[in-house]
């Protein structure tokens, strides 16, 4: 059995099968605290979310674009991002440059070493 | 019977060029015989790239010489004790890179016969895709320097006009000429260093130059001339630009196979580092190793923040490509700079090897897996762009449920095969450096957040009145993505066979080179 799912790498070992049991136990419990919830439930009796007492955007107008999302992370990053992405040039001839490049250091490199 | 399994590498890349090259003629007869014709090729590949990696594992290294009327003899009576016609040399790298062509050709080939179904010049279409399968598979097979240029340059073309065959405005036609101009670049690199090594030792087949190599200048040259064409084949970082620009304009299937065909290159990579120059870099296997980590982690890092402001499904998973090919050059980085320490590579240099060796089984399954849900999602939608998505759940949710698969798998989530792999680096790379450790699990946690945005930007949220028509994908796409993902699932669940029947024989056809040398030479 272990042989099947027990993974060393030398200073540690994973068992998914333990992960599996861990995870069934969560869905058991979930499923335990769920069983306390209103037997009288039916579809179309859910009530219209509450978002601070607006009406719910129609046809996605609530949902945020990808765009927005980690936006305060990108803007934490923008002088990393305001060097990194202009050098994705998108222009060929600087794609052969840095290739060019790259084999150059690594041939004086492979020279001295 | 036991004629057709002593032919087996031969047929390896016979079967899908033969594919290739009666396609245009089967098309001819109609739609429904190209499909079977189709699907019965990359049914017969797969098959034989199984049946073979199944003998290499089983029974030990396979040896091919074409035109001799003996196959297992590498060098003839009459040779002078040279091998003198191609060889294909097949160990458990190499059928481990058989394992994963033939399933990704397998999952996606059958997968492009519908999300390809509305389009037209489907015969040539098929016709490159297997030119680029048996591409992939001659480079992962041959034993032979130029034989490897050659199999290097089928995939790169065939790869190169199926980027540029939807032509998408002009867009796909310029990723197409940059992928095929820096491939063309790269390659004749390729050649100019495989024509120093034939001007000095007389010999094209790897073992044999391996065994006479004596590290002169020109041997240094033609080292970095071959490794460093093969580093931006795999999308390495600083030569990774061409990735987003292919790969987010290729057809979803051939995008996922040119996963696998930067990953051929990567093994490629692998053997010339290991089994060609491996017993000459002996005073220099720390620094060969930590170019290899510093290409790695740059890819990591860079690839991962590169990828979380794009807006472009396609191109931001281009960058996550990149990524996580970092982390295979970390981990056999790692095993290639303690490779003269004895007791560090057996303390976690193989494991090293082992989890980045396995990492590129996984990615393949799960970044195709992925590269398949986003065309079908292009299928029904008509856009790539994050920005115009959303509620996609309430239509789609088989490939929804693929694309959650493939994301935990890629962020590292146990039990998901990413985990597995990235487990083994991490515990291994950290005994090294946990400094490059730590890289390595923040680059995972970067990874799991794009993933969050581009699930909620794909699936959640309401249902949109411009989805309404939007359904499921056809059966055959939802059973390319299955194959994957139950990949993903088995290996991720059960890894331990996978490690002990396939990883590290892998990694002991990588460290102990000798024996790739013997093979073709005899002794040992």
């Amino acid at each position: 059995m272990n042989l099947l799912w027990l993974l060393s790498s030398g200073s540690g070992t994973w068992n998914p099968l333990l992960w599996l049991l861990a995870f069934i136990v969560a869905l058991a419990a979930a499923w335990f605290i769920r069983s306390f919830g209103r037997k009288d439930f039916r579809e179309g009796l859910q009530q219209e979310p509450f978002i601070s007492g607006n009406e719910e955007p129609a046809d996605g107008g609530g949902h945020i674009p990808a765009s927005n999302l980690y936006w305060g992370f990108l803007e934490s990053l923008s002088g990393y991002y305001s060097r990194l992405i202009p050098l994705h040039t998108g222009i060929l001839t600087d794609y052969v440059a840095w290739f060019l490049g790259v084999m150059a250091v690594m041939l004086v490199i492979a020279l001295i070493v | 019977m036991a004629t057709l399994l002593q032919h087996l590498p031969a047929l390896l890349v016979a079967v899908p060029l033969f594919a290739a090259f009666t396609l245009p003629l089967v098309g001819r007869t109609g739609a429904p015989a190209r499909t079977a014709w189709v699907f019965l090729g990359a049914l017969l590949t797969a098959a034989t790239g199984l049946l073979l990696a199944w003998q290499v594992f089983a029974h030990g290294p396979l040896l091919y010489v074409f035109g001799a009327a003996a196959p297992h003899v590498p060098t003839p009576m009459d040779s002078g004790g040279i091998p003198i016609r191609i060889i294909f040399q097949i160990d458990a790298l190499g059928a481990l890179m058989v394992v994963i062509a033939s399933l990704s050709s397998l999952a996606i080939i059958l997968y492009s016969l519908a999300s390809d179904s509305r389009h037209s010049g489907k015969d040539s279409f098929y016709s490159l895709l297997f030119l680029l399968v048996a591409g992939v598979l001659g480079m992962v097979s041959t034993g032979d320097l130029f034989n490897f240029f050659v199999f290097l340059e089928i995939s790169s073309l065939s790869g190169a006009a199926l980027v540029a065959y939807r032509v998408d405005k002009g867009q796909a036609v310029e990723a197409g000429l940059k992928y095929a101009l820096l491939s063309t670049v790269g390659a004749l690199a390729f050649l100019v260093a495989v024509g120093l090594l034939f001007a000095q030792y007389n010999a094209l087949n790897i073992a044999v130059v391996a065994s006479r190599l004596q590290f002169t200048p020109l041997d240094q040259i033609a080292l970095v001339l071959l490794a460093i064409p093969l580093a931006m084949k795999c999308g390495a970082v600083p030569m990774h630009f061409w990735t987003p620009d292919a790969y987010s304009t290729a057809p979803s299937s051939i995008t996922a196979f040119l996963v696998v065909s930067s990953q051929a290159s990567l093994y490629g990579l692998f053997r010339i580092l290991f089994s060609l120059y491996g017993h000459l870099l002996e005073f220099s296997w720390l620094t060969f190793g930590w170019f290899l980590i510093i290409l790695g982690v740059l890819s990591m890092f860079i690839g991962v923040t590169m990828a979380i402001p794009q807006k472009d499904v396609k191109r931001l998973m281009a960058y996550h490509a990149v990524s996580q090919t970092g982390y295979m050059l970390l981990g056999v980085g790692v095993g290639l700079a303690v490779l003269g320490n004895a007791e560090a590579l057996t303390a976690y240099g193989r494991t090293a090897m082992a989890g980045g060796l396995f990492h590129i089984l996984n990615h393949a399954m799960y970044k195709g897996l992925l590269f398949l849900t986003a065309g079908a999602i292009f299928f029904r939608t008509g856009t790539r762009n994050l920005n115009k998505l959303g509620g996609l759940g309430h239509h789609m949710p088989w490939t929804m449920v693929f694309f959650m698969i493939g994301a935990l798998a890629i962020a590292g989530i146990p039990p998901f095969n990413g985990f597995a792999s990235k487990f083994l680096i991490y515990e291994s790379v950290f005994r090294f450096s946990p400094f490059l450790s730590i890289i390595a699990m923040l680059v995972s946690i970067l990874t799991l957040a794009s993933f969050v945005k581009v699930f909620h930007a794909m699936f959640m949220g309401a249902a949109r009145t411009e989805f309404a028509q939007v359904r499921e994908v056809p059966i055959p796409m939802i059973a390319g993505m299955a194959i994957l993902a139950a990949v993903v699932i088995v290996t991720g669940l059960m890894p331990r066979p996978f490690i002990d029947h396939m990883i590290l024989p892998a990694v002991n056809a990588l460290v102990d080179r000798a024996d790739y040398i013997a093979a073709i030479l005899g002794g040992h």
